[in-house]
């Protein structure tokens, strides 16, 4: 037991050997990167990798894109501390991806080119509906970077032994900057290799330590609950409820963020961009199935490390160490495979973040570049290059952004901005997804009363919400300023459905049409792949 | 040279007649397939997840159940949603091999072949065959 309260009130293992590892994986990943930005000439090589990897290759991507900091230490240190609940967001992390293979996926690739907006404005009027879109991404892309960037600061208070504020915001700025430079030369031929790599030592990682953990208990998985409940001195970290069954309201509040778990996957602009990376629609398919393969063993690793990290080190050592719940998994490594586990694990960690971050990047990047400027204020007409010059710019902007809004943001809530950046895609995105590609009669104002409704609405209710004022876990801090008047802490119950509402209200209440013909065009391509964009050759 | 031969398959796209695909038995077949089995199966997905949540969070007791050892109903039904979800994927794309892909692939074809051309356009549709052939 003292080695658990070493472990705890200094930090674990050797800060020189994790900057070590992470510098080797840094120096790998950048070869790799130079490696494959050779071929960056084009829009579509920037944006969409040329199209040119395969479905094996981009699901690996998509789990190394999706698999973020939330999912590892957050759903880890989530079981550990408070049980069973931990476990239900590995479930709707998962299940969402039914979502995006039956319904997004293959048409998606089919009628749009590097963005999401691409498919959204296919049939409706360009300007407004591109405008709407744009704004919708980049505020999906903000949150979740800043949820990361948050994530990194609380990382190496526990990892570096780094407890100051100035150290941590030097960290959170090299992270930021070696990810403007992922973006800046790899484009998304860069990100996608960064991505593959981390999704295979990360669920590698969590693999061997799965085993091992199960190994301990003879590979008993029963046994290992057992000890975890004596370690915790508590029976019901087994069943659910010990966080979210608490009162009538918290109950409510967990089917709320269920459903925006369930439902934001497949609007996440940087999950959707992610299918123009291949070269078919068959391939986009493949890409999604890889993914939940991945994907899903990876969450049942979840279940064994969190409980391991119960069992082992024990919730109450986890919750005083510093980063508290994010420091569960990494505090596991160092229990079973001492300094030299931790050091990996933790550069995984950190390639994790950096992986995620790269990829919203170039996302947020395309979505200026491609939407804004070259199709609304340039209307279409951009000069050769031009476009791609803007975008290397807009990820200097977004990189400083995030830089800046990672300091702010130190110490907040990662799970929360996490879960706020699901809630807002599933309420600003997914109606009008659905709907353009499977309502005939679907408008143009039916488009822009969702997007900007559910936008506005997930937005303002979390900020009269309780994660913002009113306690001193929230935002603010204090118990003093209290203008929580909505109690949820997830927006999704109320938003997802009003923006479904307010699309079909808007579209009702229309009286112009949308072109039959671009309807025809439209439904007819995405399920043939007629005049789907292709592989470009080199 | 990509670009040629890109530019020639985008003029034969221009002059595709989609409202008349879409009208084609064999499209509406296509779309038919897809909506009849996507959608239920989706629906049904989503409705076992909404019972599962609304179980963890209202039905504590049932949940508890211990099963064996101290594994209890909540993990069998969190395994379970894992296992659904690998099942419906594998169903879906075993599903979209054998009746999906075969149609849209043919349709794709005919369409290329120039076979949907608006009126007026017939002629040239030959010279675009071709040039899809070398390229």
């Amino acid at each position: 037991m003292t080695l658990h309260f070493e472990a705890a009130t200094t930090s674990p293992g050797e800060p020189w050997l994790n900057i070590a590892i992470f510098g080797a994986f840094v120096a790998i990943t950048m070869v790799i990167v130079f490696r494959a930005s050779r071929n960056n000439k084009t829009a579509a090589d920037y944006y969409a990798a040329g199209r040119s990897f395969t479905g094996g290759q981009n699901g690996s991507a998509i789990a190394g894109d999706y698999l973020s900091a939330a999912s590892f230490l957050g759903i880890v240190g989530a079981i550990a501390i408070t049980g069973y609940d931990g476990f239900l967001y590995s479930i709707g992390f998962l299940v969402a991806w039914l979502v995006a293979l039956l319904l997004v996926a293959e048409l998606l690739r089919n009628t749009g080119r590097y963005t999401m907006a691409d498919v959204l404005s296919f049939r409706l009027k360009q300007r407004p509906v591109r405008i709407a879109a744009a704004i919708t991404t980049l505020v999906v892309c903000f949150f979740y970077l800043l949820a990361q960037m948050a994530g990194a600061g609380g990382l190496v208070s526990l990892l570096l032994g780094v407890s100051d504020l100035l150290g941590q915001s030097l960290v959170i700025t090299v992270v930021g900057a070696l990810m403007i430079l992922y973006v800046l030369i790899g484009g998304m031929k860069g990100t996608t290799w960064v991505q593959i790599i981390k999704a295979v030592l990360l669920i590698a990682g969590a693999g061997v330590m799965t085993v091992w953990v199960l190994a301990m208990y003879g590979f008993n998985f029963s046994s290992l609950l057992d000890s975890a409940v004596e370690v915790a001195g508590n029976p019901a970290i087994l069943d659910p409820g010990l966080k979210y069954g608490v009162s009538d309201i918290s109950k409510i509040d967990f089917v709320s963020l269920g459903l925006a778990l369930v439902l934001g996957t497949a609007a996440l602009p940087h999950v959707l961009m992610r299918f123009y990376t291949v070269p078919t629609a068959k391939e986009a398919r493949k890409s999604v199935v890889w993914a939940i393969w991945l994907i899903g063993i990876f969450y049942v690793f979840t279940l064994v490390l969190g409980y391991g990290a119960a069992a082992l080190v024990g919730p109450e050592v986890i919750a005083a160490a510093p980063g508290a719940a994010n420091s569960a998994a990494p505090l596991l490594a160092f229990e079973l495979g001492g300094p030299l586990l931790l050091g990996l694990i933790s550069a995984i960690a950190f390639a994790t973040i950096l992986a995620v971050v790269a990829g919203l990047t170039i996302t947020a990047a395309a979505s200026f570049a491609h939407d804004i400027y070259a199709s609304v204020i340039k209307k279409g007409k951009t000069e050769p290059g031009a476009e791609v010059k803007v975008a290397r710019r807009t990820v200097l902007v977004i990189g400083v952004v995030a830089i800046l809004g990672g300091i702010g943001a130190n110490g907040q809530n990662v799970a929360f901005l996490v879960a706020l950046a699901f809630a807002i895609a599933a309420s600003a995105n997914l109606p009008t997804i659905v709907y353009s590609l499977f309502w005939k009669r679907f408008t143009t104002k039916g488009a822009i009363w969702s997007m900007y409704g559910g936008l506005i609405s997930a937005i303002v209710l979390i900020i009269f919400s309780p994660v913002v004022s009113g306690s001193v876990t929230s935002m603010l801090k204090t118990e003093e300023i209290d203008f929580a008047i909505f109690p949820l802490s997830n927006p999704g119950i109320v938003s997802i459905p009003l923006a479904f509402f307010l699309g079909w209200l808007g579209t009702v209440l229309d009286k112009g049409k949308e072109d039959p013909l671009k309807q025809s065009e439209m439904e007819v391509r995405s399920l043939t792949g007629v005049g789907a964009e292709k592989a470009t050759q080199h | 040279m990509g670009n040629d031969a890109l530019s020639a398959e985008q003029a034969t796209l221009e002059r595709v007649d989609y409202p008349a695909v879409q009208a084609s038995p064999e499209f509406q077949k296509l779309r038919r397939s897809h909506r009849s089995f996507v959608f239920p199966v989706l629906g049904a997905c989503l409705v076992w997840y909404l019972a599962y949540v609304l179980l963890a969070v209202y039905a504590h007791d049932f949940m508890s159940t211990r099963v064996f050892g101290s594994v209890n109903v909540a993990m069998i039904l969190g395994l379970a949603q894992v296992v659904t979800t690998f099942a419906v994927t594998m169903w879906y794309v075993s599903f979209a091999n054998r009746k999906l892909d075969p149609v849209a692939e043919n349709l794709r074809e005919e369409i290329e072949r120039g076979e949907f051309e608006k009126a007026g356009a017939a002629g040239t549709a030959a010279v675009d065959g071709a040039e899809e052939t070398t390229r």
